[in-house]
């Protein structure tokens, strides 16, 4: 059997439901127009066809059009060797098709990846939860429409939320400052009578003038 | 002042009954022993919720995701060799090997996969055949220290960083390699490197048998790891598994052989396989699986077009300067080269609009790349099928009933990254 008379028995099975979809680099691919016999459809190429495994299931969000939804199944048959792709589409309202977890079990994550990635449940699944994104995180980041910097949630954000241990301290730069000079850590005194029993004072004054820095950053308060 | 009490004992048939009654209340108590993401064990930020019964496993709920980054997303807005380096930090134990498995995909869209150079389809052969020794070798090695056998871990270390300094060698990044281009290389082999290879392979061999005596016939290793956690051949399809894992359970299937791509149709090797679908035969499969790849390395160094020094001019990259970068010198004389150069680099390749799967077989099982494009530069839609996800997704069925100091070496014999389990 190849992947090409496996399309046409799924054809010849399902008739009107299945249009074939053009080869492209070797590549067997049909359409099914009801997502909701996806089950029926999987379950035929499973126990009829030997498809007994299931590669990947992947969704793509057409957006702008209708129905917004594209997912993609591909099969493969481990004792045969060939493939087949069904694509199915699901629309924006009802964002719902059954899950082909009774027929692979792999289909367990892969089905939990795309609801939390794009927002499409599936009806049946075991554990229908987030699996990358954590409990309650309220977006589908793969959804055309969410941009690519993320929005804000209301856990704050991890990095940078506290100062660095070391900041203010004597060999630490300083952050902003018009020139490298100002931000240069020997150049700032921390503590300024250590300095000026060091006599480094007029030093340092000389240096802020002559770099147009009458203030320069000054000393920061240490905690 | 001191006083005397009177210490009653019951008889010891009361005592017994006052034991089990005051116990009894724990029967049926489960206890959630979390382990992870920070755990020694889970390779990285693995988090599972156990629950135990006593030290046996009830229920096990791997929690993935703390290393999300979001690859996916990112690749939709990039142009096709803008998301190179990222996948370097796929598995990121074997980046040539993704670098090569990315590179073939987008190639496969533009239909130039089988139309490579030899002399680029041998090196990159090469490439992924060293990136599965180091991956396997980490994974054996963590899988050993896991177990409680420190010093194989420092020993397949010795052997992995030769093979840094192989990939040093080649692109000058040890770890980040990003060595490959849609459609070639970043630049040929140094005249020096296959005569590196070969000093590799001399030494890798007895390196190998000697890791093999330290594990193989071990009392204390085989003990741990023989018939635990058994994965029967159903399973292991129903769950998808893919790589070592697959063929531990005595399922024939390498992509190498099975759908062959690159040079690996010129090539000879075996593909091992397990008897069992135990830790061990996972064990056994890797073991003989970097002993194959030696193979096929020593077979390239001696069949690779142009040799080692490459005095016949063999080309490395597909001849397409709408491909490829055209090179520097033709760039600033030539107004061709820089038109090219200049869409190239704003835009990226036009590639077709389609659909293509490219499974390609990683150390850790099938890494595939399903791209959607709409024609230009930037794909529609890139998703990866990491193998890791996939084998871990078998966790809750395989450590239920195990005990709890198992857990580690089911894990190790599983061989996973994060990086590429949650892109």
């Amino acid at each position: 059997m190849t992947s090409l008379e496996a399309a046409k028995k799924v054809k010849a099975k399902f008739g009107e439901l299945i249009s074939e979809l053009p080869e492209f680099r070797g590549e067997v691919s049909v359409r099914l127009a009801d997502a909701e016999k996806i089950v029926d459809v999987c379950r035929y190429a499973k126990n009829d066809l030997d498809f007994n495994y299931l590669v990947d299931i992947t969704s793509i969000d057409n957006y702008g059009d209708d129905p917004r939804w594209t997912l993609v199944y591909l099969l493969r048959g481990l004792n045969h060797g060939c493939e087949l792709r069904i694509n199915t589409s699901v629309s924006e309202e009802k964002s719902k098709l059954p899950s082909v977890v009774s027929i692979w079990s792999t289909a367990n994550w892969h089905e939990r990846e795309v609801y939390d990635m794009m927002g499409i449940h599936f009806r049946d699944h075991p554990d229908m939860r987030r699996i990358l994104m954590w409990d309650g995180y309220p977006y589908f980041p793969l959804r055309k429409d969410f941009p690519l910097a993320g929005k804000e949630t209301e856990l704050p954000g991890i990095a940078f939320t506290q100062v660095t241990p070391m900041m203010g301290g004597p060999f630490v730069t300083v952050a902003g400052g018009n020139s490298a000079m100002a931000r240069e850590p020997r150049i700032r005194i921390p503590d300024t009578d250590a300095i000026e029993t060091m006599g480094r004072l007029e030093r340092r004054k000389e240096i802020q003038e002559a770099h147009g820095h009458p203030k320069g950053p000054g000393p920061i308060e240490r905690k | 002042m001191p006083t005397v009490q009177d210490i009653n004992y019951k008889d010891t048939v009361a005592r017994t009954a006052q034991a089990e009654e005051s116990i009894s209340e724990f029967q049926d108590e489960r206890m959630i022993l979390n382990m992870g993401p920070s755990h020694p064990a889970t390779h990285g930020v693995l988090r599972i919720m156990l629950e135990l019964d006593g030290e046996v496993i009830t229920k096990a709920d791997p929690e993935i995701g703390y290393l999300h980054r979001g690859d996916e997303k990112i690749a939709e807005n990039m142009t096709y060799t803008q998301f190179i380096p990222y996948t370097d930090r796929l598995d990121y134990l074997a980046p040539l090997a993704n670098n090569v498995a990315y590179a073939l995909a987008v190639e496969k869209l533009l239909g130039i996969h089988d139309k490579l150079p030899p002399r680029c389809q041998y090196i990159r052969v090469m490439c992924t055949e060293l990136a599965r020794i180091s991956s396997h070798l980490l994974g054996l090695g963590a899988f050993a220290m896991d177990v409680g056998a420190v010093t194989v871990f420092l020993l397949t270390f010795t052997e992995r960083e030769k093979i840094y300094n192989l990939a040093e060698a080649v692109c000058g990044a040890r770890f980040t390699t990003s060595y490959t281009r849609v459609g070639g290389l970043t630049r040929d082999i140094p005249h020096t490197w296959l005569d590196q290879c070969q000093k590799f392979c001399d030494e890798f061999i007895p390196a190998l048998n000697e890791f093999g005596t330290l594990l193989t016939r071990n009392r204390i290793w085989v003990d741990r790891v023989r018939d635990l956690a058994v994965i029967s051949k159903q399973d292991a399809v129903d769950y998808g598994l893919s790589g070592p894992n697959l063929r531990g359970s005595g399922i024939e299937w390498d992509l190498r052989k099975k759908q062959p791509y690159l040079c690996y149709k010129d090539l000879e090797f075996d593909v091992p396989i397990g008897s069992v679908g135990d830790c061990y035969d996972r064990y056994l499969v890797r073991m003989e699986e970097m002993r194959q790849s030696v193979r096929i390395l020593e077979q390239c160094i001696k069949k690779i077009p142009g040799g080692a020094e490459n005095k016949e001019k063999e080309p490395v990259n597909y001849d397409d300067g709408k491909i490829l970068l055209p090179p520097k010198e033709n760039v600033m004389t030539k107004m061709e080269e820089l038109i090219h150069q200049f869409m190239l680099v704003t835009e990226g390749m036009n590639c077709p609009p389609g659909e293509v799967y490219f499974g390609h077989e990683n150390p850790k099982g099938e890494l595939g790349f399903y791209i959607v494009s709409k024609g230009g530069g930037v794909p529609y839609r890139l998703k990866i099928r990491a193998p890791s996800f996939v084998n871990l997704s078998i966790i809750p069925k395989l450590f239920q009933g195990n005990m709890i100091s198992d857990t580690v070496a089911i894990l190790g014999s599983l061989d996973f990254v994060m990086g590429e389990c949650d892109r």
